[in-house]
């Protein structure tokens, strides 16, 4: 271990290409190709920032920001470039079944594909998605100015980021892990993977993990300590509840993870035998480790999703939301019960049927409050006046797609099922089906939905309910074939089969992913096409779909201080109630000087300190992990005696600012849901009940 | 409606028609097109379902089957109400042309929730006895009570074949298991490399198999006739290759068979045992082992050591470590006894 020189195990064999050259075949041509792709694509990044001559505004309005609403859209761009990654390697993968039993790919190749597809799409898209939406809305909607700490915010989406990229590097350098998302030992173990790969594993999740746990941290305390005036828990809007679940959820449900991994890495560097096949090493302790996360992990995501679509059934109904007490009651009992069940992951390791019973019970139990919140949703939408937004489509899409999820959940529940289907192509359309339809949906709606908010004007609608109706056609066409193919017995990670029975699956699949592929063209599409009519679709003053909650009542975009005045809230709907009662956008009593968080370079050097370190760490380097190490040691603690850690923005700006919206109210037409998305919207809404 | 002043030129007017028609379609589509494609797909090729539980060989597959349409049955009571209701409230109350009522400060109606937490609990209640029941009933650890005597079977995963020892025949297969008909068989597992999991879909569900530990699946068969088990869990390159062949043979069939083996057979030693546990595919591993008299892929073995499969386990719990030329299933196994020249 100590007998690697300077660059550790690091050669010119570890670049992708050598690989090529040496054996040319096509699977190593998608690889190189893959490789290709993350070198152009960091150089074309980086030359279009100098042409532009944009690295100080880069520098001095994102990198150092600790803004929460600039943290959140990081995270968000960061989600959508990992996604795009995510997504090709799923096409490789069903082109490669669907050209099955000849497919293009070794099998060592396809079985890195579906290892960092997994990882990516969980902790790269769907947590930095859900934790840049949340960092961007739940500020605003309890009326606060910032999180509770914006340093540690920076910091949590620093560790993000480095693994995330390390998770680009491993496509250049060395190869990545093949023993899944989940990473079981003894397989994953020195013994049997003595290569690189499973060491990019362990440090991508040990970091995203301690980042995500201090993100969990950082929420709670926000929506316990920051709500303005008059907010009481009873009066949150329905988002911020699901949030602090889903953040209780990260802090106790990702140290498991991070220990499980930490324990693999000691297995791995240091010879200890926590999972190994001798001396009494138990890779079921693993199992459970890593599902005592995994489980808590489902609803980690879901349940913020879950939020986003009360808010979107509630705006786009024109209704208040239905059933509000039983929402929150059934997500804190999902919350709970996410605790309870991690064991339906492995029924089929020999434990007792009692233990298997009682799993599976808690495990259909969570089917009620889930029901509960999908009739509670179609609820609100009775009575209501419906519009058919692009977050909207999403929204009904998901109530439709994710109850067949519901249903393949609650047959995989049952041990006896679950001895048959486990492992098999059923389990994977099942937690595709919850995770697109009831994750990635909720989150594409919120993007639709808050980005006026954040970015001054609307996206183009037109396109976003193509994207969206693109979304479905693909996610069913891929997906509901699976079911069919896992109950013929078809196994999960199969490169290739003999038996040709799968084969039409297979391309009905592919032809689904081809459709995906469609889908996420439409959303760069609508990017584009946003961003080039933008001064058409811009709303100042700032409440583009009728809103129902304080994010509404500020300008848009919104200002860095969030609020001129901390609002003072007297019901659940506070902002419906303000334009209802003629309190909306009325400037402040009096205007104060208001003090917000002061730029910080840290959470950009320990982006780049801890990525060297990891990347230090899976190549044996040691004497730069170690100074890496000291770095990220040292970087912490000078940081700490920045005493002068706030910025004040004097009260004459504030009220220029204030004077200046209110103008713009005063000059702007109040329009009606009809004219909703066309040039007339500039986010003066007018009361039509 | 002065915004259609501002929207383009007439001619994209005149189109406006079939944008609308467009629009509106996508959500009928949507839904309908990938239904009727997986209906052909579905109902084409469940006939061919021979590795599947949906075409059981056994009790204990066809009381799977049963259980998993009935939990579909059930659910379906939770899940129809979203299917059928949420169409009928998106026409009902659709801004435009929406006929129903429209109550915006609407918010609960204790009726309504009793229904909305009640229906979804009693539908987890039924099946919740159900789980219970069939759970306790189909645990694979239990013995089958049958007329004759269970068939015992040792079964050992490895890089990427499943050796079967029929410890009280004293002979052993890989590639192939063959049982007798209306005889519970009742097995024993473990894995001499990473964890893998055992499943011959058309008689019982799976089971994991871990190094150092045993594992139990006990079933039996009520067709004769010839099914396929696999390896459901990734181990590497020759993961797809890890199926074997299951011959449920009639009595007499199966002396025969038991005959033919024990003559054809070479012994399965602790040489030869390592040269099998090295990472080979079956095929590989045929190639080198078999005889011209064994099957294209089956390789057969007499069993001079009945306690082979307990000295597999127990070499994981002999309190020393094990390094890795003697790990099997890693590269490195067995280099050291063999020539070089072997590896490709």
């Amino acid at each position: 271990m100590i007998d690697y020189g300077w660059l550790g195990k690091l050669n010119w064999d570890s670049l992708v290409f050598s690989k090529l050259i040496s054996n040319p075949s096509v699977s190593e041509v998608v690889a190189s190709t893959a490789g290709c792709i993350v070198i152009i694509a960091t150089i074309v990044i980086l030359g279009l920032l100098t042409w532009f001559r944009v690295w100080g505004t880069l520098w001095s309005e994102w990198l150092t920001s600790t803004d929460h609403k600039r943290i959140g859209i990081m995270y968000i761009v960061f989600a959508l470039v990992m996604m795009t990654r995510g997504l090709l390697e799923g096409m490789v993968m069903r082109a490669q079944q669907a050209a099955a039993p000849d497919g293009f790919l070794y099998a060592d190749h396809f079985a890195q594909l579906f290892s960092t597809h997994g990882t990516i799409m969980i902790f790269f898209v769907a947590v930095p998605f859900v934790v840049g939406l949340v960092n961007f809305a739940m500020p605003l909607q309890i009326g606060a100015r910032d999180v509770a700490f914006p340093v540690l915010n920076q910091i949590s989406l620093a560790v993000t980021v480095s693994s995330g990229v390390l998770l680009m590097v491993s496509l250049v350098v060395g190869e990545f892990s093949t023993g899944g998302w989940t990473a079981y030992p003894p397989y994953t173990g020195g013994d049997f993977n003595p290569g690189v790969g499973p060491d990019y594993w362990v440090w991508a999740i040990v970091f995203s993990g301690a980042g995500t746990t201090l993100t969990g941290i950082n929420f709670t305390v926000t929506i316990l300590k920051c709500r303005a005036a008059g907010m009481k828990f009873f009066r949150m809007p329905m988002f911020c509840w699901t949030v602090l679940c889903s953040s209780i959820l990260m802090i106790f449900a990702m140290p498991p993870l991070s220990v499980a991994a930490l324990m693999l890495g000691f297995d791995r560097y240091l010879d200890f035998h926590f999972f190994t096949n001798d001396l009494g090493g138990n890779m079921m302790n693993y199992a459970n480790l890593f599902w005592l996360f995994g489980h808590p992990e489902v609803y980690l995501l879901v349940l913020p999703a879950y939020g986003v679509f009360s808010e979107v059934f509630s705006t786009f109904s024109a209704k208040r939301l239905y059933g509000y007490k039983s929402l929150v009651f059934a997500t804190m009992s999902i919350a709970v019960l996410s605790f309870t069940v991690w064991l339906h992951h492995f029924f089929t390791m020999g434990q007792s049927p009692t233990i298997n019973i009682v799993f599976g019970i808690a495990t259909m139990l969570i089917a009620v409050p889930t029901g509960v919140k999908v009739y509670d949703w179609m609820a609100t939408m009775y009575r209501g006046r419906i519009r058919f937004t692009t977050p909207m489509i999403y929204a009904i899409g998901f109530l439709i797609l994710f109850v067949i999820g519901g249903l393949s959940g609650v047959i995989l529940a049952n041990p006896t099922v679950d001895f048959q289907v486990h492992n098999t192509l059923f389990l994977v359309a099942h937690f595709h089906n919850v995770l697109i339809p009831g994750v990635l949906f909720g989150l594409l709606a919120g993007y639709n939905y808050w980005f006026p908010k954040a970015f001054g004007f609307r996206l183009n609608d037109r396109l976003g309910r193509w994207s969206a109706f693109l979304w479905m056609l693909g996610f069913m066409l891929t997906f509901l074939p699976l079911y069919g193919a896992g109950l013929l017995g078809m196994p999960r990670r199969s490169f290739s089969y003999m038996d040709l029975t799968f084969k039409p699956y297979m391309v009905v699949a592919f032809i689904g992913a081809m459709v995906i592929l469609c889908a996420l063209i439409t959303i760069v599409l609508q990017l584009y096409v946003s961003l080039r009519d933008r001064d058409k679709n811009r709303v100042p003053v700032g409440d583009p779909w009728d809103g129902r909650s304080l994010e509404w009542s500020i300008p848009a975009p919104a200002p860095s201080y969030n609020f001129a005045e901390l609002p003072r809230v007297t019901d659940r709907d506070e902002f419906t109630e303000a334009k209802e009662q003629g309190r909306a956008y009325q400037p402040p009593k009096i205007y104060r000087d208001i003090e917000v968080p002061k730029n910080n370079p840290l959470g950009f050097i320990l982006c780049l300190v801890t990525g060297i370190l990891m990347f230090a760490l899976v190549w044996y380097i040691w004497w730069l992990a170690l100074v890496s190490a000291l770095a990220v040691i040292i970087s912490v603690i000078v940081s700490t005696y920045r005493w002068d850690s706030e910025r004040v923005i004097p009260a004459s700006q504030v009220r220029g600012d204030v004077e200046k919206w209110l103008k713009q109210v005063k000059k702007s037409r109040a329009i009606g849901r009809d004219l909703e998305n066309t040039p007339a919207n500039v986010g003066y809404a007018k009361l039509e009940h | 409606m002065d915004w259609k002043v501002d929207a383009p030129e007439g001619l994209f007017l005149k189109r406006m028609w079939l944008w609308e028609w467009l629009f509106r379609v996508p959500l009928r589509l949507i839904f309908t097109i990938p239904a009727s494609i997986l209906f052909v797909v579905l109902s084409t090729h469940l006939a061919y379902a021979s590795e599947s539980f949906l075409m059981p060989l056994g009790p204990v597959a066809h009381e799977q089957k049963t259980h998993f349409f009935w939990a579909t049955a059930l659910t379906m009571v939770a899940v129809l109400p979203v299917f059928i209701l949420v169409p009928v409230i998106l026409i009902k109350y659709r801004r435009k042309k929406g006929s129903g009522i429209y109550a915006p400060k609407w918010e609960s109606y204790g009726p309504l929730e009793v229904v909305m937490w009640g229906v979804p609990f009693l539908v987890i209640l039924v099946l919740s006895v159900m789980l219970w029941r069939a759970t306790s009933s189909l645990d694979p650890y239990k013995e089958i009570e049958g007329v004759v005597p269970p068939v015992r079977v040792e079964v050992v995963g490895l890089d990427w074949k499943w050796l079967f020892i029929y410890p009280e025949l004293e002979i052993a297969t890989v590639g192939e298991l063959v049982v007798p008909v209306h005889t519970p068989i009742s097995m024993t597992l473990t894995s001499d490399t990473v964890m893998q999991s055992f499943l011959i879909a058309a008689l019982a569900g799976q089971i994991y198999v871990m190094p150092g530990m045993t594992t139990k699946l006990n079933f039996i068969a009520t067709k004769t006739g010839k099914t396929q088990g696999e390896n459901t869990q990734f181990t590497g390159k020759g993961f797809t290759e890890q199926k074997f062949d299951v011959l449920i043979k009639s009595d007499d069939d199966f002396q025969a068979w038991v005959a033919l083996v024990r003559a054809t057979g070479i012994a399965l030693d602790v040489d030869t045992y390592n040269r099998l546990a090295r990472r080979t595919t079956r095929k590989e591993a045929h190639s080198a082992l078999a005889t011209a008299q064994m099957p294209a892929q089956a390789i057969y073995f007499t069993l001079p050591d009945v306690e082979l499969f307990q000295s597999i386990v127990m070499r994981y719990h002999s309190g020393k470590p094990i390094s890795i030329e003697e790990q099997p299933g890693t590269e490195k196994f067995g280099r050291d006894k063999e020539a070089e020249g072997a590896q490709p």
